[in-house]
C-alpha cells in the first residue's frame, strides 16, 4: 500500500494556470508559432476510394504565382516503409481510401497553396471499392488483440445454455454510428528541417509519442527530432497517435531545407485524415433469474477497420467487467474496408461498449419488473468478473444511490409513456459508467530549485485543455511541500523528460506519479540543504499493485428526456453524472472534464453521425454545419458530482483519471429515458425525431 | 478559393452597373453563405461588390400601413425591430430561429433571401451536382437526403432552400424590390425562388446584376397573431427539418383568412395554397387542420432518408394552427 500524498493544494478549486493566457490570446497554438518566412502546405486528396493514381497533372498548380513546389508520389522524398502504412505517404500510387493523401502543394501563402491544390488533377485507374460494414459479411475476421492489447474474445460458462434456461432474457442488436473527434483546434504542424535536425510544433497529445512514431518513418535518429506542444485545443484521442499530415509537414520541410513550413488541416480534411470511431454493431444477450440476478452476459461485436492498417476498438470490454454473471462471452470481429484509418476517440471501447449492454439492462429491468437502479445494484460483483482480482476500490452502487437521491429517481413512474407535459412526453433513464485506470511505467520528471527558492518542474506532458498545467502544479506543490505559487511548470517539449500521451485518462496518474517521485527523491537527496540549481530526475517504475487489483473508475448517469408528441423532437432537460474516480485534484477542472465528457455523450446520443456515402466512400456531412455537435440549448441542466473515494493502490495521489468516464453511459441513459418517455425503444444511435413519428 | 477583387459600393446605381457589367462579379452582403462557398470552390467570383454600406439599412413604415425593410438591415436588427415584433411576430420568430447569434449579426435581409439552396453534395466539388455543373447528375437523389425536398423537386435537384426568414415573408405576402440595369421592379417573395425543374442552377428569378434593395411587408392585421415553428435535430444552430409559418384570422367560429408557408420541404419556401383554400370558411378544428395539411402534402415524394418529413410537416402544421386558434379563441 502506498502512502498517499497529503493534500494541501490538491483538492482546491484553483483557477487554470493557463486560463488568462488562453483567453487573451497569448497562449500560442501550433500553427501560431512565430517562424521566419514560412511556406504553407495544402494537401491533395484522392477522390476515389480504391485504385491507383495513373498520372498527376500538376502543371496548372506549379504555374501559379507563389507556388514553390508540388509533391506527388513521383517526386516525394523517400520514407522508410514497413513501420506504419498510415504514415508512409506519397510512396506509391496506390489509393486505399477516398481522402488519402496523394500530393501536396507548398506555396508562399496558405491561400495560394489551397488554390493550387485545387488545380492538381489526377487520372486514376479505378478499382471497385468495398466500404460496407455488415454483420452478414463472410470475410469478417478475428483480430489478434483489441486496443490497446486486450484479448479479442473472452468466455466462461455457456451463454447459450444460460439464455435457454433463464426466467428473463434480452437478446437484441444495438448499433452506434461512425463518429469523428472534431477538436476545436484542427490538426496542425509547423516543421523546420535544418542541419540540426527536424523541429515540429505540433498540435498533439504527446510530444514523445509523435517523435517515436515519425522517427523510423523519416529514417531519423529520434534525438534529431524535437516536438513541441505547449498549448493544444483539444484532441479527444485524434491527436494521440501520429496521422499522415505530420509526416506530410516533415516531407515538405525536407523539401524546403532551412525554411519552416506550416500545415493545418481543414475541418473537411479532418474527416478522412485524423482518425474516427468505428461504427459498432453489438449483439447483446442478457439472462437473469427470477430475482433479476444475471446468469449470462454476452456482447458479440462487429466493427470496421481500414484495409491498410488495423485498429480494433475494444467495444466488448466493459461487458467483461461491469456486472457479475457466471456465464460470459465477448467477441470482436472486423471488416477490413477501403475506408480511412479508425483510431482512438474519447473512451475507445468503453464508450460504444456501454451503449448496447446498458440499454439491454434497461430492457431486462422492465422484463424482470425491477427498477433499473435496483437491477444494477443486485448484480454488483464482489471481485472483477474479468480477472478475478479484487477491485482496488469500486463504488458503482454508491454512485447509483447518490445519483438516484439527487435526481429524485423515487418519483419516477414505473410504466413508460406515463407523463406528458405541454405536448412533450417526459421520462427518465439511468446507465452505469466505467473506465479503467491505465498506467505506463517509464515516465520521468525533473525537479530543480531556482534562485528565488521556487521550484521548476519539468516533464514532457501535454495539456490538451484538460487542466494538466493546473493540477500538475498542485501535485508538485504538495509533493515538494511548498505553495502552488512557488512551482513553475514546463510542459510540452521532447527536450523535457519522457512522458506518455495525454490519453487513456492516464495523464494525471503517469505524470503526477513522476513528479511525486522526483520531489520525494529531491527531498531525500538534498534534505534541507538544497541550493539554487540543484536538480534531480526520477523515473517511475511499474505500479507493484497493478497485478494484485483490478483498477477502474465507476459512475452512474441519470437523464431526463422530453420527446415532442407531434414533432418527435428530443430535448434533454437534465443530465446528472455521479462518479467514484479516486481523489479529485481540482474540483474546477474536474467538473469541466466530467461535464465535457457528458456533453460529448449527449452529442453522441442525439446528433453525431458521420454519414458515409457508400457510393463515393467518404463522409458527406464533413463540416460542423452538417455534423451536429450538441449545443447548449440541447440540455437545460448538466451536473457532475463525485463521491470521496480513497484508493491507496492506484498511485501516490489516489487519482483514477477522469478525462473519459463522463462520455461512458450517457447515450444509454438518454436512450433509456427516451424509452421511458415514449415507450419507443431506440437501439440504433442517434436518438432522432424521425424515430418517434408514425 | 481563387484570388478576387473587392470593391465597396458607393451608391446603388454604381453597384448594379458594376456587377451587371461583369458576369464574374457578385454582390457581397454579410458573406455568411457566399464566402463559405468561395472557400469551398463552389462559387468563384473574381469581383465582390460590398453593398452593406449602401443606405439600405432602415426599417420604415409605409404610408399604406406596411413596412419597408432595407436590404442591408441585419437579421438581428430586423428580429428586434419593434414594429416587426408587434405586427409581424412570425418574421421575428423566424429570424431568431435561424443560424446563430454571430451569423444573424452579419447576415443581411437581401443576402438571407439569396442564400443558395443547401445540399452536402452541392457543397463538395468532388461529387456530381447539377446545380454546380448542369448535366453532371444529382448525387442526393439516391444518396444522403435527410434534409432534402419532399415537394416540388425534380430528378435534377432535390435540395431545399434553407432560409427561415423567407418562409415567414412568403406567408406574409411580402414583395421584393429589385433594382437592375434597366430600372426597378417588384417581385412577390413567393415568386422570387424557383423550383428546380430542368434548371436547378437557378435558385431565383433574378437576373445577373439585379440587386435586392428592400423587402416590403403589406399591411396585414391578422399577422399580429402569427407564429413560426421550426423543427430541427439540434435545439439551436441547425437547419429546419420542417418549419411552419402561419397566421390565422377567425371570425364567428370560422376561419376567415389563413396564411401558411412551409420551410425545409422544397427548393423554395412553400406557400401552402391548397391547405389555405381548404381552411378558408372552415371551422377551426383539429381534424380540419389535419385534412388541410394532408391535402397540401398529398403530392409529397419522399426520398430514401426523409419520409418522416411528411408526418412531421403535417403534425407541425396541425400543432401551429391549433395553437393559433386556441390563442384567438381565448
Amino acid at each position: 500500500m502506498t502512502e498517499l500524498l497529503r493534500p494541501r493544494s490538491m483538492g482546491q478549486a484553483r483557477e487554470r494556470v493557463d486560463g488568462a493566457a488562453k483567453v487573451t490570446g497569448r497562449a500560442r497554438y501550433a500553427f501560431e508559432q512565430p517562424v521566419e518566412r514560412p511556406a504553407y502546405v495544402h494537401p491533395v486528396q484522392a477522390t476515389i476510394a480504391r485504385g491507383r493514381v495513373r498520372t498527376m497533372h500538376t502543371g496548372d498548380a506549379a504555374a501559379l504565382d507563389g507556388v514553390l513546389t508540388v509533391l506527388t508520389p513521383d517526386n516525394a522524398p523517400l520514407l522508410a516503409t514497413g513501420h506504419d502504412p498510415e504514415l508512409e505517404i506519397l510512396q506509391s500510387p496506390e489509393v486505399a481510401f477516398r481522402g488519402q493523401l496523394i500530393g501536396a502543394v507548398i506555396a508562399e501563402t496558405p491561400e495560394t497553396a489551397r488554390q493550387a491544390a485545387g488545380l492538381v488533377r489526377a487520372d486514376y485507374e479505378r478499382q471497385p471499392h468495398d466500404v460496407t460494414l455488415s454483420p452478414e459479411r463472410d470475410d469478417l475476421y478475428r483480430p489478434d488483440v483489441v486496443n490497446p492489447s486486450l484479448p479479442t474474445d473472452t468466455g466462461q460458462g455457456d451463454v447459450d445454455a444460460a439464455l435457454r434456461a433463464a426466467e428473463h432474457t434480452v437478446a437484441a442488436t444495438y448499433t452506434t454510428a461512425m463518429y469523428h473527434n472534431n477538436p476545436m483546434e484542427p490538426h496542425a504542424t509547423v516543421a523546420l528541417w535544418d542541419e540540426g535536425g527536424l523541429t515540429l510544433h505540433d498540435s498533439t497529445q504527446g510530444v514523445h509519442a509523435m517523435r517515436e512514431a515519425v522517427a523510423p518513418v523519416l529514417g531519423l535518429d529520434k534525438e534529431r527530432i524535437r516536438v513541441i506542444a505547449r498549448y493544444v485545443g483539444g484532441g479527444f484521442g485524434s491527436k494521440g497517435t501520429a496521422h499522415a499530415h505530420i509526416v506530410l509537414a516533415a516531407l515538405a520541410a525536407k523539401r524546403m531545407p532551412g525554411r519552416p513550413v506550416k500545415l493545418a488541416l481543414t475541418r473537411q480534411q479532418m474527416f478522412s485524415l485524423a482518425g474516427y470511431r468505428t461504427p459498432t454493431i453489438q449483439r447483446v444477450r442478457l439472462a437473469a433469474d427470477a430475482a433479476g440476478r444475471l446468469t449470462a452476459i454476452g456482447n458479440d461485436v462487429v466493427e470496421q477497420t481500414s484495409r491498410i492498417k488495423e485498429f480494433a476498438e475494444q467495444t466488448g470490454v466493459p461487458a467483461r467487467t461491469t456486472y457479475a454473471a457466471p456465464n460470459r462471452r465477448t467477441t470482436h470481429r472486423l471488416a477490413a474496408l477501403d475506408v480511412p484509418v479508425p483510431s482512438w476517440m474519447r473512451a475507445p471501447g468503453e464508450c460504444p461498449g456501454m451503449f448496447g449492454p446498458e440499454v439491454a439492462m434497461d430492457e431486462l429491468a422492465e422484463d424482470c419488473g425491477l427498477d433499473p437502479v435496483e437491477l444494477r445494484v443486485r448484480n454488483e460483483p464482489e471481485t472483477d468478473p474479468d480477472t478475478g482480482l479484487p477491485f482496488s476500490s469500486r463504488d458503482l452502487v454508491g454512485c447509483l444511490h447518490e445519483g438516484a437521491r439527487r435526481f429524485g429517481w423515487q418519483r419516477r413512474e414505473r410504466a413508460p409513456r406515463s407523463r406528458i407535459e405541454d405536448g412533450w412526453w417526459t421520462g427518465t433513464g439511468v446507465a452505469s459508467s466505467t473506465y479503467p485506470v491505465h498506467s505506463a511505467p517509464g515516465t520521468s520528471a525533473t525537479v530543480r530549485l531556482g534562485r528565488d527558492g521556487s521550484f521548476e518542474v519539468l516533464i514532457g506532458a501535454v495539456d490538451i485543455g484538460t487542466g494538466a498545467w493546473t493540477i500538475l502544479t498542485q501535485i508538485a506543490a504538495d509533493a515538494l511541500g511548498v505553495p502552488a505559487e512557488d512551482v513553475h511548470l514546463h510542459l510540452g517539449d521532447t527536450d523535457l523528460p519522457q512522458a506518455p500521451v495525454a490519453g487513456g485518462s492516464s495523464g494525471t496518474t503517469n505524470w503526477g506519479t513522476a513528479i511525486v517521485e522526483a520531489a520525494r527523491s529531491f527531498r531525500e537527496k538534498y534534505g534541507a540543504d538544497a541550493g539554487p540549481g540543484d536538480e534531480l530526475i526520477a523515473t517511475v517504475p511499474a505500479n507493484p499493485h497493478s497485478d494484485r487489483f483490478a483498477m477502474r473508475a465507476f459512475g452512474a448517469q441519470f437523464a431526463e428526456v422530453r420527446v415532442h408528441a407531434a414533432t418527435g423532437e428530443v430535448r434533454v432537460p437534465r443530465l446528472l453524472g455521479v462518479f467514484a474516480a479516486g481523489r479529485i485534484v481540482n474540483p474546477r477542472t474536474a467538473r469541466s472534464q466530467f461535464i465535457g465528457g457528458m456533453t460529448m455523450g449527449l452529442s453522441m446520443a442525439l446528433h453525431e453521425d458521420s454519414v458515409f456515402d457508400e457510393r463515393f466512400g467518404f463522409v458527406v456531412n464533413h463540416d460542423l454545419a452538417e455534423y451536429h455537435i450538441a449545443a447548449c440549448a440541447d440540455v437545460e441542466s448538466i451536473e457532475a458530482q463525485w463521491l470521496d473515494e480513497h484508493d491507496p493502490y492506484v498511485n501516490p495521489m489516489g487519482t483514477k483519471g477522469i478525462g473519459e468516464i463522463g462520455i461512458v453511459g450517457t447515450a444509454a441513459a438518454i436512450a433509456n429515458a427516451a424509452y421511458h418517455a415514449t415507450g419507443v425503444r431506440i437501439r440504433d444511435l442517434p436518438v432522432t425525431a424521425d424515430k418517434f413519428l408514425d | 478559393m481563387i484570388p478576387f477583387d473587392y470593391r465597396r459600393a458607393e451608391d446603388t446605381d454604381g453597384a448594379v452597373a458594376t456587377v451587371a457589367g461583369n458576369p464574374r462579379a457578385a454582390f457581397l452582403g454579410g458573406g455568411t453563405n457566399l464566402v463559405d462557398h468561395m472557400k469551398l470552390g463552389v462559387a468563384e467570383p473574381e469581383l465582390l461588390v460590398d453593398v452593406t454600406r449602401l443606405p439600405l439599412d432602415r426599417v420604415d413604415r409605409l404610408p399604406g400601413g406596411g413596412l419597408r425593410i432595407g436590404a442591408a438591415v441585419r437579421n438581428s436588427d430586423l428580429a428586434a425591430d419593434h414594429d416587426v415584433r408587434e405586427r409581424y411576430p412570425v418574421l421575428s420568430q423566424a429570424l431568431l430561429a435561424g443560424a446563430s447569434g454571430q451569423l444573424r449579426n452579419l447576415a443581411t435581409t437581401g443576402g438571407n433571401l439569396l442564400q443558395r439552396t443547401r445540399c452536402v453534395y452541392f457543397q463538395d466539388v468532388t461529387t456530381p451536382c447539377n446545380k454546380r455543373e448542369p448535366g453532371q447528375g444529382c448525387s442526393a437523389l439516391e444518396g444522403y437526403s435527410r434534409y432534402h425536398a419532399v415537394l416540388g423537386a425534380s430528378r435534377h435537384c432535390v435540395a431545399v432552400h434553407p432560409s427561415d426568414m423567407a418562409v415567414a415573408l412568403t406567408a406574409l405576402d411580402a414583395g421584393v424590390r429589385v433594382q437592375g440595369p434597366d430600372g426597378e421592379r417588384t417581385v412577390a417573395v413567393a415568386d422570387l425562388h424557383r423550383l428546380p425543374g430542368e434548371h436547378p442552377e437557378w435558385d431565383t428569378v433574378l437576373n445577373h446584376g439585379e440587386l435586392i434593395t428592400a423587402v416590403e411587408l403589406p399591411e396585414l392585421p391578422m399577422a399580429a397573431r402569427s407564429r413560426y415553428r421550426k423543427v430541427r435535430d439540434r435545439a439551436s444552430y441547425a437547419f429546419a427539418l420542417v418549419s411552419v409559418a402561419a397566421a390565422l384570422d377567425l371570425s364567428g367560429g370560422t376561419i376567415r383568412d389563413v396564411r401558411i408557408a412551409l420551410g425545409g420541404v422544397a427548393h423554395k419556401p412553400w406557400r401552402a395554397t391548397l391547405a389555405e383554400a381548404a381552411l378558408r370558411g372552415a371551422p377551426p378544428a383539429a381534424d380540419e387542420f389535419r385534412a388541410a395539411a394532408e391535402a397540401e402534402l398529398a403530392d409529397a415524394q419522399p426520398l430514401r432518408d426523409n419520409g418522416f418529413k411528411v408526418p412531421m410537416a403535417r403534425n407541425t402544421l396541425v400543432s401551429v394552427l391549433s395553437e393559433l386558434a386556441g390563442e384567438e379563441l381565448r
